[in-house]
């Protein structure tokens, strides 16, 4: 498996460490610049932030298989039954974040709906529901508790 | 890869039998495919926290929840765990100096960076410790609850919690808090948003304890399983079996695979819980 002399493979090794802790570094800079830790005022949008730290990530990723887990060197197929497989996961991705967004505008609209009217009412801090306290004092969405009412006991009459 | 069999004088496939198709031992090809399958349970976890993530109104914001250092040192965000990040790093490239000085049968070198990268999992397990502690013990974040919330709207406070925030202290929206616990009852804040209302600190999504608990704690595991197998391996490099093996110290790269998805796991763990 010596696919490089002694010496060369040594200077992998130490290169590996090199390109994987300043990656590192970046990464996390970027992280802090963009969030306005390092120069007041100062943010990167959020689609640059994101975009570049996985596309740090990956090469990190790349690296550690291709030179630590010695990939390069291994035969086309080995490789290919290794990595297609992930593709799918591309898949998983979109499917499962699509799926949580559409979760996301389903709170909202339940939100919208009066609190009385919900059919599961959430039951003080479930923390799951809970950005708007709804004490039956308080006004929910700027809108009076007294002029939220149901009209009726149809029980819930959203249609989703 | 078609060689001639001399005997039939007919093309022999690496896939005819008799040879190892993808030049690579049985045993090594199979630590391929456990981890590909290990990578999958992995991205069923991340892809989880991001759906649900999704779905949240508000997510605590990493470098607000993870900024505390040992010694009581706050609001030094993600300092702490790039300080784990680099410990996997090294421990990483002392492993491929292990399998580097297997290849020339160099029985002491082996043992020698196998101790280092041994010493690494364990400073990284002590760090995930006293992080888990922290959180459990100080913050009191579980499974099923979480103190961390985050601002949907700017407004004012209208206490103080005794420790960061003032009476009468701005916020904006977006800004993450954390809900302290007094004795055994929690202590949320009252503010003033901008447009008038009085309202209570609310807790965070419910699902970051779990999440946060369960991925990192799997991974974990993982570190603390490759810490165990590794000194198990170290004890059989230091009695010499391997040097009177056909296939030397092949254990000893397989481990480092091991030891290198660990490392590969940690890079989306940090992306995803510490820096997105």
């Amino acid at each position: 498996m010596a696919h490089l002399n002694y010496e060369a493979a040594k200077r992998v090794a130490y290169r590996g460490f090199v390109i994987l802790g300043v990656v590192t570094i970046v990464e996390v800079f970027i992280a802090l610049l963009g969030k306005g830790y390092i120069v007041d005022g100062f943010h990167l949008s959020r689609p640059v932030m994101y975009l570049s730290m996985i596309c740090l990530s990956l090469y990190k990723a790349y690296y550690i298989i291709f030179e630590f887990m010695h990939m390069r060197y291994e035969l086309p197929g080995l490789v290919r039954s290794v990595l297609f497989p992930t593709i799918l996961l591309i898949w998983v991705i979109i499917a499962f974040f699509y799926e949580g967004d559409t979760w996301f505008h389903w709170r909202e609209a339940a939100r919208e709906i009066p609190a009385e009217m919900q059919l599961g009412k959430p039951s003080g801090n479930s923390g799951l529901v809970p950005v708007h306290p709804t004490d039956s004092t308080e006004s929910v969405h700027g809108v009076p508790a007294d002029s939220a009412k149901p009209e009726g006991h149809g029980g819930p009459s959203h249609s989703h | 890869m078609m060689t001639t069999d001399q005997s039939l004088q007919k093309p022999v496939s690496n896939w005819d039998g008799g040879r190892e198709p993808f030049k690579a031992s049985y045993g090594k090809l199979m630590m391929w495919y456990f981890l590909l399958s290990d990578a999958f349970t992995f991205a069923g976890f991340l892809i989880s926290y991001g759906a649900l993530r999704f779905s949240s109104p508000t997510w605590p914001v990493p470098d607000f929840v993870f900024s505390s250092l040992p010694g009581g040192i706050h609001h030094k965000p993600l300092i702490f765990v790039t300080f784990m990040t680099f410990v996997l790093i090294v421990s990483s490239v002392t492993m491929v100096r292990a399998v580097q000085e297997g290849h020339r049968y160099n029985k002491k070198g082996v043992a020698l960076w196998m101790m280092l990268t041994i010493v690494g999992g364990l400073i990284f397990l002590a760090c995930q410790a006293w992080e888990w502690s922290t959180l459990m013990g100080k913050e009191h974040m579980t499974i099923h609850v979480n103190p961390f919330g985050t601002h949907i709207e700017s407004g004012t406070y209208l206490d103080g919690d005794g420790h960061d925030v003032q009476k009468g202290d701005q916020f904006v929206a977006g800004k993450s808090y954390l809900i302290h616990k007094h004795g055994d009852e929690w202590a949320p804040l009252r503010y003033q948003t901008e447009s008038g209302e009085v309202k209570q600190q609310q807790f965070g999504p419910k699902a970051f304890g779990a999440l946060f608990y369960f991925i990192t704690g799997f991974h974990g595991f993982h570190v603390f399983s490759g810490v165990v197998f590794l000194s198990i391996i170290l004890v059989n490099v230091l009695s010499g079996i391997y040097a009177n093996r056909k296939n030397h110290y092949e254990m000893v790269e397989k481990i480092g695979l091991y030891w290198h998805f660990v490392d590969l796991v940690w890079v989306f763990v940090f992306l995803v819980f510490y820096l997105l």
